[in-house]
């Protein structure tokens, strides 16, 4: 027996899915049909299409769509603000309709047994007319609403799935699913296409939808596993996030760069490092957007291209806020150096709104970025769904290699958290607090470094000003204790100098 | 007027191949143009296997299929007519009692 009979891998096709191929380690399995279940309004017609667009637009391969519920019209219309110009396909012999979709307005009987001849040759008729690589059913559900007796349209898109198989082309097949956690498809289509399945998810949670992608199995070969959020983008399709399919294999630099305030570098050990996620955390009003503002200046005065991903406020809110800093924006935004994209955080869902940082990230090619703030966008998703967001964007970030600073609001005006903190505070390389000091009946603001990853820093909380000039980083409170808890304390002198005897450096 | 009646009636047929079914279904629509529509109608029987592109025309799925392509409204009998008198009900030629000499008779 030859030993590497065994050996001999499943052939991947990539489907030119955005992201898809990624969680499928590198496409839909090659010659084979793979089944895409999901529920009313899961995307699986856009996914049929996508596969064959994107077969068309990226390799050349022509495709054959076969559709029983919509006819080949509607699917023009629906598809064209994804962008995709099916009649041109069509005359250009790249696209085939096999239109079996029910016909309106005519009488149809059945007398007597019978079987889907008929449509098996005309599958066979158009994959051979355009040498079809690609086919895509839509939806399997929707033959049995064609033909009552389920018995024989079973058996006879059995007969279809092998006539594929043996034609060599890579299938996909859209089923019906009637929840979301269930049965993988009605009519126990998964019985004769059941060595591939993929599970769309359109999901309402917290009064938010969310689209996921699973790869329930791909038979002889490997996939990530899970549910990854997916989301539909005008003229782009499905972009599938793969979140957790993200390797922390980043390269790491010792290369410093400025925090844009000299007070900050020094207490961070010389700077932060050039390729590192920064979260500033702390109240409203305890200096968050200053800070961006000073880390894009910073950046600005070293030469390097700069974007400012703004959620809470306006450009000419940004302008100004910056020109009462000393910091000019519209130059610098006037001369290309500065980028600053300003959105409201209810615009999108997060899944569209990290395809849109990733885009805006990829064609402007910044060497810093800030965004400010991370936790305003914490409103738009459910919990689950921004720690993804969360993690997708901070790795994007990493892998580019370049500076993210995000700022994130704490609930509370004294102390405390907030979730932004607890999904960012693993894999960011420094964290830097700035909180609220109630002293004696006075509010003061604090400033400490709390974590900086790879690097010795500065321990003190320092009391910092705001002038016209930006940030004043002054001295460490050195009389009160409790500001990170929120519960600050006068301390009397006396006994500080009580405490650290007790502690004498020598014994 | 039954003559014009019978010369209208245009019925399409689709196979399968070749196959025993496919010939009891032809010889079925034969039996019944000779018995009911007095010969006059000659039905046209269409392969797929031959030419699938006709199948795609009028977009049938299944075989065998029976077109009643007129007189208007069109209509399909899928299946291999295994029960006439439904046959005879679905093509709307219960109005005419059997041939009687080679020719048919409508009802009063």
């Amino acid at each position: 027996m030859p030993q590497n009979l065994a050996l001999a891998e499943i052939e991947k096709l990539p489907t030119g899915i955005a992201g898809f191929d990624l969680i499928a380690n590198g496409g839909l399995p090659k010659g084979r049909t793979t089944l895409v279940a999901g529920t009313a309004g899961s995307a699986k017609t856009v996914f049929a299409a996508q596969f064959i667009a994107e077969g068309i637009l990226k390799k050349g391969e022509p495709g054959v769509f076969i559709t029983f519920e919509e006819p080949p019209a509607d699917i023009r219309r629906n598809v064209a603000s994804l962008g995709w110009d099916i009649a041109r396909w069509e005359s250009e012999g790249m696209w085939r309709f096999v239109d079996a979709s029910p016909l309106p307005g005519e009488e149809s009987v059945v007398i007597g047994r019978y079987d889907l001849g008929a449509l098996l040759a005309r599958i066979e008729n158009a994959v051979r007319s355009i040498g079809a690589q690609r086919v895509a059913m839509d939806s399997l559900g929707a033959v049995f609403g064609q033909f009552s007796d389920s018995n024989v349209v079973r058996s006879e898109l059995f007969r279809v799935a092998s006539v594929l198989k043996k034609v060599g082309v890579t299938a996909v097949m859209t089923a019906e699913r009637t929840e979301e956690y269930g049965e993988i498809a009605r009519f126990g289509v998964e019985e004769f296409v059941a060595d591939n399945v993929i599970v769309l998810r359109n999901m309402l949670e917290e009064e938010k939808r969310r689209r996921t992608v699973e790869i329930l199995k791909f038979r002889g070969t490997s996939h990530s596993k899970g549910e990854y959020p997916f989301t539909i983008m005008t003229a782009e399709g499905i972009v599938v996030i793969p979140v957790s399919s993200i390797e922390l294999k980043q390269h790491s630099s010792m290369v410093r760069i400025s925090s844009g305030n000299n007070t900050l570098d020094t207490m961070c050990g010389g700077g932060f490092f050039r390729d590192s996620i920064i979260l500033v955390s702390g109240s409203t009003g305890t200096g968050k957007t200053l800070l961006s503002t000073e880390f894009i200046a910073g950046g600005l005065k070293a030469g390097e291209r700069c974007l400012l991903l703004a959620y809470e406020e306006s450009t000419e809110q940004l302008f100004r806020n910056a020109s009462g800093w000393g910091v000019d924006f519209a130059g610098a935004v006037e001369s290309g150096q500065l980028k600053i994209v300003c959105e409201y955080p209810e615009a999108y869902g997060l899944e569209d709104h990290m395809v849109r940082m990733k885009e805006v990230i990829s064609t402007f090619k910044p060497n810093r970025v800030a965004v400010d703030s991370l936790s305003a966008l914490e409103r738009v998703g459910t919990l689950k769904g921004f720690r993804e967001f969360v993690i997708g964007i901070t790795s994007f970030i990493k892998h580019q290699e370049i500076a993210g600073l995000f700022t994130s609001t704490t609930p509370t005006l004294l102390g405390g958290t907030s979730i932004t903190e607890a999904h960012i505070s693993t894999i960011t390389d420094s964290i830097i607090l700035l909180r609220y000091v109630e002293i004696f009946g006075e509010m003061r603001r604090g400033l400490t470094v709390l974590k900086m990853r790879g690097s010795r820093h500065d321990k003190d909380i320092r009391e910092f000003k705001i002038d016209s000039e930006g940030m004043k980083i002054g001295r460490p409170f050195r009389s009160v204790s409790g500001i990170l808890s929120g519960n600050a304390q006068h301390v009397p002198p006396s006994e500080i100098e009580r405490l650290v005897d007790l502690f004498p450096e020598n014994s | 007027m039954p003559d014009r009646l019978n010369n209208s009636f245009v019925l399409k047929l689709y196979i399968t191949g070749q196959t025993p079914r496919s010939q009891r279904v032809i010889a079925r629509v034969h039996q019944l143009t000779r018995e009911r529509l007095n010969g006059l109608c000659e039905p046209i029987v269409i392969d797929v296997l031959e030419q699938p592109q006709l199948a795609e025309q009028d977009r049938v799925l299944a075989t065998p299929t029976l077109i009643r392509q007129f007189p208007l409204p069109v209509r399909r009998i899928v299946g291999d007519l295994s029960d006439m008198n439904q046959v005879i009900d679905a093509l709307g030629l219960d109005v005419y009692p059997a041939a009687e000499n080679g020719r048919p008779i409508p009802l009063a």
